[in-house]
């Protein structure tokens, strides 16, 4: 470490920075009702909120792979205007409020939404309160992530392996499948441990366009905020279990992997 | 949070008014004063009202803080500086007061009873609460954490029906919105929400069945302007406010 040449006063803010990051932790943990917390830990409740968004949140991230890889492929070969379209429609729910998100989600693919209308009519299908519902909304709000992290990575690849692939005969398909997803690899990665955390943690367009049933769309930032008006010990303790996951998962990640943002 | 930004940045602006009329005013008529009422959000179309006329006829200028009562509960208790607590339920009112934190006692001031929300037109001829149990009906209810779906459960046992719901929603709101946007085929809420939602049609729920959900008021003890939080509460109690709320779907007292 080079510590001794870090300015004081950048190491006073940055001190700062942590502790405002820190105290809200300390204070759940400080606040928490630890002779209660094994009780809830293994209370039926915590283990179907917890199976849940486990589940939601590494479909999610399924998802997220399968479209959002080809996604940043296009939009690091994309120039102009075209690409400044898509990267703003794929940044677009990392800003937008989740509730809104949740309602045009809704406006979209409810009942009566344009593309919703048209399941339900042709085929019944009603897609609001499912759990199909739950993993469209983290999708929808964590997919950006994931985006974001794979175009950094191929923005800085070295496009001479590429050309040595294709100089070898590759055809458009096999230089990616063979060259340019391994070389990703990292950036891949680290995107999905961030496009999974952000789905992990994800509550307002989930409430707004899945609803919450316990064992259906309540996922556990749901079911803590439930538990918040009428069992504040279990919120608390509820959320520590989510802090916990979240964060053994991004500190097993390591710098390697993150690092690649 | 922006809630309270808004509620601290309008006390300022009213400090600051009441600062330049205070002098001006001092021999005619008096001075205009400040209060803020938390209050239940189902309440929000008759206390706007009530705080405009309180404006016109007492000069004092009431600013509202509406959120489900569990919420108001625990800002209250957080110690958010209010002149007056109106809740959605008893539970929570004793809640207040068993903690210390009222001025005087409560008064029920209003009832509220539910009713059946459905779409507009009532297209799935839902005519009763049996008929939510009707197989292939998207029916929302609220959270029975939420005083709203607490009634609501309870007037389905008294009908004995069992109702599957799609979704517990957190705010009572949430349950008209999911109807309103035609998700949901049904909802169980408040008669004073559809009197003033106008999104959606309702379907009484006969008094047997029905449940009476209880208004209460008190003046809080941290309140910095006494005389007029009691002004508010004798004004909704008077004819003129228990008109307000019965043209809003309340039953008066």
């Amino acid at each position: 470490m080079s510590q001794g040449r870090v300015p004081a006063a950048l190491l006073a803010l940055a001190g700062l920075g942590l502790l405002f990051f820190l105290l809200p932790l300390l204070g759940l943990i400080v606040r928490a009702p630890w002779d209660q917390a094994i009780g809830a830990i293994g209370s039926p409740e915590t283990g179907t909120a917890l199976g849940l968004s486990l589940f939601c949140s590494l479909a999610a991230t399924a998802v997220a792979l399968v479209l959002g890889i080809p996604l940043a492929f296009v939009l690091s070969k994309t120039t102009g205007n075209l690409r400044s379209v898509i990267r703003a429609l794929t940044t677009l729910p990392m800003v937008l409020p989740p509730v809104v998100g949740g309602v045009a989600l809704l406006l979209a693919f409810g009942r009566k939404g344009l593309v919703g209308s048209i399941l339900y009519q042709a085929f019944g299908i009603q897609i609001p309160f499912t759990t199909a519902a739950a993993v469209m909304a983290e999708t929808f709000v964590a997919m950006p992530f994931l985006v974001i992290a794979v175009e950094g990575g191929l923005r800085s690849l070295d496009p001479r392996y590429e050309e040595a692939a294709r100089a070898l005969g590759a055809r458009g398909w096999m230089v990616f499948a063979r060259v340019t997803l391994p070389l990703l690899r990292p950036a891949i990665f680290s995107g999905a441990v961030l496009c999974w955390a952000r789905a992990l943690g994800e509550f307002g367009a989930t409430i707004t366009f899945a609803g919450n049933f316990p064992g259906r769309t309540q996922t556990v930032p749901v079911a803590v905020y439930v538990a918040l008006e009428t069992r504040p010990e279990s919120a608390i303790v509820l959320s520590l279990i989510l802090l916990a996951v979240s964060l053994a998962v991004l500190v097993g990640m390591r710098d390697r992997w993150l690092g690649a943002l | 949070m922006t809630r309270r930004l808004v509620l601290a940045l309008a006390i300022l602006f009213l400090a600051a008014c009441g600062a330049q009329t205070g002098g001006a005013s001092a021999t005619s008529a008096p001075s205009q004063t400040g209060i803020s009422v938390f209050a239940a959000s189902s309440l929000k179309p008759a206390f706007d009202k009530i705080g405009a006329r309180l404006q016109a006829t007492k000069n004092v200028v009431t600013i509202f803080n509406y959120e489900g009562s569990q919420t108001l509960t625990a800002q209250i208790q957080q110690g958010a500086p209010a002149d007056v607590f109106a809740s959605a339920d008893t539970a929570h009112m004793t809640t207040v007061e068993s903690a210390g934190l009222l001025s005087g006692s409560s008064k029920i001031f209003a009832h509220n009873k539910l009713e059946i929300a459905v779409e507009k037109g009532n297209p799935k001829g839902i005519h009763t609460l049996a008929d939510l149990s009707r197989a292939g009906l998207v029916v929302v209810l609220a959270d029975p954490s939420v005083p709203a779906g607490k009634y609501a459960q309870q007037t389905l046992n008294m009908a004995h029906v069992t109702v599957h719901p799609a979704s517990l929603e957190l705010q009572v709101t949430g349950v008209l919105s999911k109807v309103s946007l035609g998700e949901a085929d049904a909802g169980i809420v408040y008669v004073s929400d559809i009197v003033t939602s106008g999104q959606v049609d309702g379907v009484p729920i006969p008094d047997d069945q029905n449940v009476t959900a209880d208004y209460p008021i008190a003046v809080l003890k941290s309140t910095s302007n006494g005389p007029g939080a009691q002004e508010f509460i004798d004004l909704v109690l008077s004819s003129d406010g228990q008109t307000i709320l019965k043209a809003a779907g309340f039953q008066g007292v």
